[in-house]
């Protein structure tokens, strides 16, 4: 009983108010030296690629930030999920606020993997599986964040872009697949993002360095969103 | 149960046949949207080929689509839906049965007249016909009953129709790259098998899901 009470304890938005604002700020400090070191690492120390030369280094961006962008979907749905089940306000606002910091980084992730591929592929956009799939990931955060916009009533708003999420996130592994099977078909392996083997250590050390910076710039942005939505709301 | 699905399958056909033309307006956009392909590529038929399939696919989904508005707002306009919602019988039943008049409308006519756009194509041998056909009779149920989630969601919304396309579309991606990759496999000399029965387990799965979701949408639109 007791801890069911605590375990709830935080989900009223009122309580939630000043504990997201401490932990945004501190996951924004941590952001801040993670991201230079992530950075120092990936652009000074790591070494230059065989095949590649120095234009690899924009995956110390890119292999992040694809990272984000399928990860915060899948929490954002989580959240949706959670909303619908207990009709707790607080979820579905975590998950609208996470939603711009998702697409923010899919755009991330495809602007850098053009930039990317410029270079290596000679082009800047290919169909390959995973560009195409970034792409329609993109599509379905922004069709998240306009039904939830075009919906006047915040709680109709709240449960409709809910029942997306989750729809969508059912959707993501079959449009995958559905995709990749479709590039094999079409044009065989002539573009596959397959590295190297074994990757450096340093190179590694760079992309966990930067995954962990955008994590907790993820966590501070989304927080500091929803301390913006529950102050419009409440 | 099953009388309440007939029922109301019944009662959407018929209303549709006293407003044929809205049928025809979506079947006339089929057609339409597949003769500007060759406008603006050119009509060598060594171009038209090989894009046939995915052009012909992409008119039936945008087909599917423009349609999709009209499966509950007439309903939701005078009250009908909400009296479904209140009534004995299961909405996912109604859901379903609602979807299948829709794929009745809107669905079966593409199915019957691609061949004959393929045949402006010059798609190919009359096997590629049935493929393309078989492939749109399994295709288009799909889009029918997932569409049917975004309209669910969208109802009565301004600017429906436009968030309509960006909800669904992304979500039809699947149901476009079997289909339209069975007649490819067809028509380079390869069994349309395999893309077939991916056709077909997509439409099993939305059979079995989507009328969950789309009741859950209307209870959220109507709350």
């Amino acid at each position: 009983m007791n801890t069911t009470a605590r375990w709830f304890w935080f989900s009223s938005p009122q309580t939630f108010f000043p504990l997201a604002g401490t932990i945004a700020r501190w996951c924004a400090l941590g952001a801040v030296p993670l991201a230079a070191a992530g950075l120092y690492v990936g652009l000074l120390v790591a070494p230059t690629d065989a095949q590649q030369g120095e234009v690899y280094r924009i995956i110390f961006i890119h292999v992040p930030a694809a990272w984000m962008s399928m990860l915060i979907y899948l929490v954002m749905a989580g959240w949706a999920a959670v909303g619908l089940a207990f009709n707790t306000r607080l979820s579905f606002m975590m998950a609208q606020a996470l939603a711009p910091t998702g697409a923010l980084f899919t755009f991330i992730a495809l602007w850098t993997g053009a930039l990317w591929g410029r270079p290596t592929w000679g082009a800047y956009w290919v169909w390959d599986a995973r560009l195409t799939s970034e792409l329609i990931l993109l599509f379905l955060y922004l069709g998240f964040m306009a039904l939830h916009a075009s919906i006047d009533d915040v709680r109709r708003a709240d449960r409709a872009s809910a029942l997306l999420a989750i729809v969508g996130a059912v959707n993501v592994p079959i449009i995958y697949y559905s995709v990749k099977w479709w590039n094999t078909l079409h044009q065989g392996a002539s573009v596959s993002l397959t590295k190297a083997p074994s990757m450096a250590t340093t190179m590694l050390t760079g992309m966990l360095l930067m995954a962990l910076a955008f994590w907790l710039y993820s966590i501070a942005a989304a927080l500091v969103r929803v301390r913006c939505i529950i102050r419009e709301r409440e | 149960m099953l009388a309440v699905a007939r029922c109301i399958v019944h009662r959407d056909l018929l209303l549709a046949l006293r407003r044929r033309s809205d049928v025809a307006t979506a079947l006339l956009f089929f057609v339409i949207v597949a003769s500007l392909f060759p406008l603006g590529v050119g009509a060598e038929p060594h171009l038209l080929r090989p894009i046939a399939p995915g052009v012909i696919w992409v008119a039936a989904l945008l087909s599917s689509m423009l349609s999709l508005a009209r499966l509950f707002a007439a309903d939701h306009a005078d009250g009908t839906l909400e009296q479904m919602l209140l009534g004995a019988a299961p909405l996912g039943v109604v859901v379903v049965a609602k979807g299948l008049a829709h794929w009745l409308i809107a669905g079966l006519p593409l199915v019957a007249i691609a061949p004959l756009i393929g045949l402006q194509y010059d798609l190919g041998g009359p096997g590629l016909y049935g493929v393309l056909a078989l492939s749109l009779l399994l295709g288009t149920p799909v889009l029918s009953l997932i569409g049917a989630i975004g309209a669910a969601l969208t109802l009565g919304l301004r600017g429906g129709g436009v968030l309509l396309a960006l909800l669904v579309l992304p979500l039809y991606v699947p149901v476009l790259i079997f289909g339209a990759g069975s007649v490819e496999m067809a028509a380079s000399g390869l069994s349309p098998a395999g893309h077939l029965l991916l056709l077909g387990a997509l439409l099993v799965a939305a059979i079995a899901f989507s009328p969950w979701a789309v009741a859950a949408a209307l209870r959220i639109a109507m709350d």
